[in-house]
């Protein structure tokens, strides 16, 4: 009785386990092995070169069809403002998918930092998505598709630059909110977001990331007083396709010094492994354990427990 | 309800009214055996009750109110921290406190162990519960719970370690209602039903370790997600998994003995003889289960810790904040267990068990909430998502009340076949120890 279950059971649980984990490995195996695409886009973002003028962000309101801002593009009060005790400065949401802060380092002139999607190579957003709604274009762009987010917010967890929104205030239709690179209206066609098109100070530079990076240690090599010695987004958490050159150190200016150069995704691999393990060798373990049990009560199997027999006659007449 | 029995009325227990011969209805079934006067008036009479009753009142339409105007009406919305109450407590708490049912079901069906039997269904319950309503905050939390199904049947993100969750969970919920519908099968008198379910109990007790390995664990592995925002002595890069599956075990296994010593204290009239006779053993064993779970635990906390080298951390605030946890949730309730099951005292088992759930329940918000964005602010979730949170718990009560009462958890059907019967009514009714309902009343007048 017992026997055909265990039999149908473990035929079934093997098909299973082949089926939800076979996808999982090959992906994750696949993503081990991704360098990128050889001509996709990126852009290059010069700290020194930017000047605060908030235009950038304004294009990227229109271009994208955003609601009006509280303040206009031109009020520059807007550096002033601190969020969460003095701790924070502004950031993305659902209404701006950049933003600019002000960064003021003792004895120097202020230093601006746009914020927006940083495009990663092996996006976290993506490996933690659980209904597939990102996708890394060829271009270069981290995309999503808001048509199946359910809106889980785990992008929002494993994105380590704090980058996707979330539109609470929808009560039907809340989906995730990011930069997209321009893709749909711009990128696909070989043309530069719009963000980078209106910069009146070229602090934002268009080109296939292997490119910018040449330009990046360049300037760097050229003008060593200038920079630190980093390109920002090169290596870090398997490089990201907008890169930042910056004249004080990363962590002034509000970056994680030191994210690490694995992938989010390296971090669960791990435990992605673990996974078939289980699947394969629980079943004959416990129904193991479970015979031994079993077979060591010998005779007393039907005696221990009056309840069950009694059950069982109930149930037979 | 105590009152009532104290009086001489028995609620149902078996298939058929002991003072008429007949079987009960469907609806004397759900009032207990009461009349529907007697059934309110114990129900108002319940303090606990004018609690429960007051929660709803003010929970309720706030849940309306998220509904209608969206999850940012009723939270903080905040973008850096995503997951608030509903998550860190109502699935990442929840989930593991209702492992209750696989490890009680796993020492039973594949251990043998059926000394533990009667207070199997009430760990298969409170895992059962446990993980619906972990099911319940997440539809509160996600921003278009309508598209739960989503990952299931129409968009997959296999490489995803939400999409196995999700498949688990839902796969694992069913699992458990068919473990205890065998109970609902007996109340309802469906005995083909429970006869398939014996069949399968095997299968259904091993997919219910996988599952429950994976999908415990995976919610561990949940936070590998986030390795720079969640503190480093509450994140593991290789054994985040295995830290929340084992504490787990513990958890689970601690949660049937709270849940129980609050049945004994405030629903004993419900429990049966088998029940209440064992259930001092029954917390003595299970604590024992527990106490292995925790030194377990404790251990590869500490081998966290050390592997990758957080040492420094336990000399800052957040270290303090890292023991005290470790103290009061595992060291505390090991001592206590230890002293318990040496001694043999059942009372001392169940404060070891109580301070184990608080430090599970402490873990996970520091995890998902409070450790979480050290390096950011730390974020108080607004008001109204703590009352959602309680109301949400506070269906869970009623909900767990509600089976309780009614199905053969805390004691065993009978099911006496007619014949059998016959010569036990004859008994029962020139000694007239049974109150019929309408005179319990009179006497109560009186």
């Amino acid at each position: 009785m017992s026997g055909i279950s265990r039999r149908k059971f473990l035929a079934a649980s093997v098909a299973v386990g082949a089926a939800t984990t076979l996808g999982g490995t090959k992906k994750a195996l696949a993503a081990g092995s991704f360098s990128g695409y050889p001509n996709s886009m990126g852009v290059l973002v010069d700290l020194t070169r930017c000047i605060g003028c908030r235009s950038c962000e304004a294009a990227c309101n229109k271009e994208q069809k955003l609601p009006d801002p509280n303040l206009p593009f031109d009020d520059m009060s807007v550096f002033d403002q601190t969020f969460h005790h003095g701790t924070q400065k502004r950031r993305t949401d659902e209404s701006a998918y950049t933003v600019v802060n002000r960064y003021t380092p003792e004895g120097s002139e202020p230093i601006y930092r746009k914020v927006q999607c940083n495009h990663c190579a092996e996006p976290a957003c993506l490996s933690s998505c659980f209904v597939n709604a990102y996708t890394k274009t060829k271009e270069g762009a981290v995309i999503y598709d808001g048509s199946v987010c359910v809106g889980c917010r785990n992008c929002m967890i494993a994105c380590p630059f704090n980058v996707p929104a979330y539109s609470y205030s929808s009560a039907f239709g809340a989906v995730v909110k990011k930069c997209i690179f321009c893709h749909e209206t711009r990128l696909k066609d070989g043309l530069p977001p719009a963000c980078v098109e209106i910069c009146p100070q070229e602090a934002l530079t268009f080109g296939k990331r292997k490119d910018l990076l040449k330009i990046g240690h360049q300037r760097i090599q050229t003008h060593p007083g200038r920079y630190i010695d980093r390109v920002y987004g090169e290596k870090e958490l398997g490089g990201t396709h907008w890169m930042y050159l910056s004249p004080i150190p990363v962590e002034e200016v509000g970056f994680d010094p030191r994210p690490g150069n694995e992938p989010i995704i390296s971090h669960v691999k791990e435990f992605l492994g673990v996974v078939p393990m289980v699947l394969a060798i629980w079943p004959a373990l416990f129904t193991g354990f479970h015979l031994l049990a079993k077979n060591q009560e010998g005779h007393g199997d039907h005696e221990h427990d009056t309840e069950h027999q009694h059950d069982e006659e109930g149930g037979q007449q | 309800m105590k009152s009532l029995v104290e009086l001489g009325v028995k609620p149902v227990d078996s298939l058929i009214n002991e003072r008429n011969d007949k079987r009960w209805s469907l609806m004397e079934k759900l009032f207990l055996g009461l009349s529907p006067g007697q059934y309110l008036g114990q129900a108002l009479r319940n303090p606990f009750n004018w609690i429960l009753g007051l929660i709803f009142a003010v929970g309720l339409p706030l849940i309306l109110y998220r509904f209608i105007f969206g999850l940012g009406a009723i939270t903080h919305a905040s973008n850096d921290y995503p997951w608030g109450l509903f998550l860190g407590f109502g699935l990442f708490c929840m989930v593991p406190l209702s492992a209750s049912g696989f490890m009680l079901g796993t020492t039973v069906e594949i251990f043998g162990r059926h000394d533990f039997h009667p207070i199997e269904r009430l760990a298969l319950l409170n895992g059962l519960l446990g993980y619906f309503f972990a099911v319940v905050y997440l539809m509160v939390d996600l921003g278009q719970p309508w598209r739960l199904p989503y990952p299931m049947f129409w968009s997959f993100g296999p490489a995803a370690v939400l999409f196995l969750v999700a498949w688990h969970v839902a796969t694992y919920l069913s699992v458990q209602i068919a473990e205890v519908s065998v109970a609902f099968f007996e109340w309802m008198d469906w005995l083909g039903g429970k006869r398939f379910i014996r069949r399968i109990t095997i299968g259904l007790t091993v997919s219910g370790i996988i599952l429950s390995t994976l999908h415990q664990g995976a919610l561990g592995a949940l936070f590998n997600y986030a390795p720079g925002k969640v503190h480093p002595l509450w994140y593991s890069a290789s054994f985040q998994w295995i830290h929340f599956f084992v504490s787990a075990i513990p958890a689970g296994l601690c949660m049937v003995i709270v849940v129980s010593t609050i049945i004994k204290k405030t629903m004993a009239w419900r429990c049966d003889d088998g029940f209440l006779d064992s259930l001092d053993r029954c917390t003595l064993g299970i604590a024992k289960g527990a106490a292995m779970g925790l030194i377990t635990y404790l251990v590869i906390k500490f081998i966290g810790v050390a592997h990758d080298n957080e040492w420094a951390y336990l000399a800052t605030g957040w270290g303090a904040w890292f023991l005290f946890e470790m103290f009061v949730g595992v060291l505390l309730p090991l001592v206590l267990f230890a002293y318990a099951i040496r001694h043999q005292v059942a009372s001392l088992a169940r404060w070891g068990a109580a301070f184990t759930v608080l430090g599970i329940v402490l873990n996970r918000l520091n995890t998902a909430l409070i450790t979480f964005n050290w390096k950011l602010y730390q974020e108080i979730p607004h008001i109204f998502e703590f009352i959602v949170a309680l109301t949400v718990f506070a269906i869970y009560i009623t909900t767990y009340r509600f089976i309780l009462y009614r199905l053969p958890i805390l004691y065993s059907w009978k099911e006496q076949p007619q014949e059998a019967l016959a010569p036990e009514a004859v008994k029962a009714a020139p000694a007239s120890t049974t109150v019929s309902p309408a005179n319990a009343v009179y006497r109560k007048i009186d």
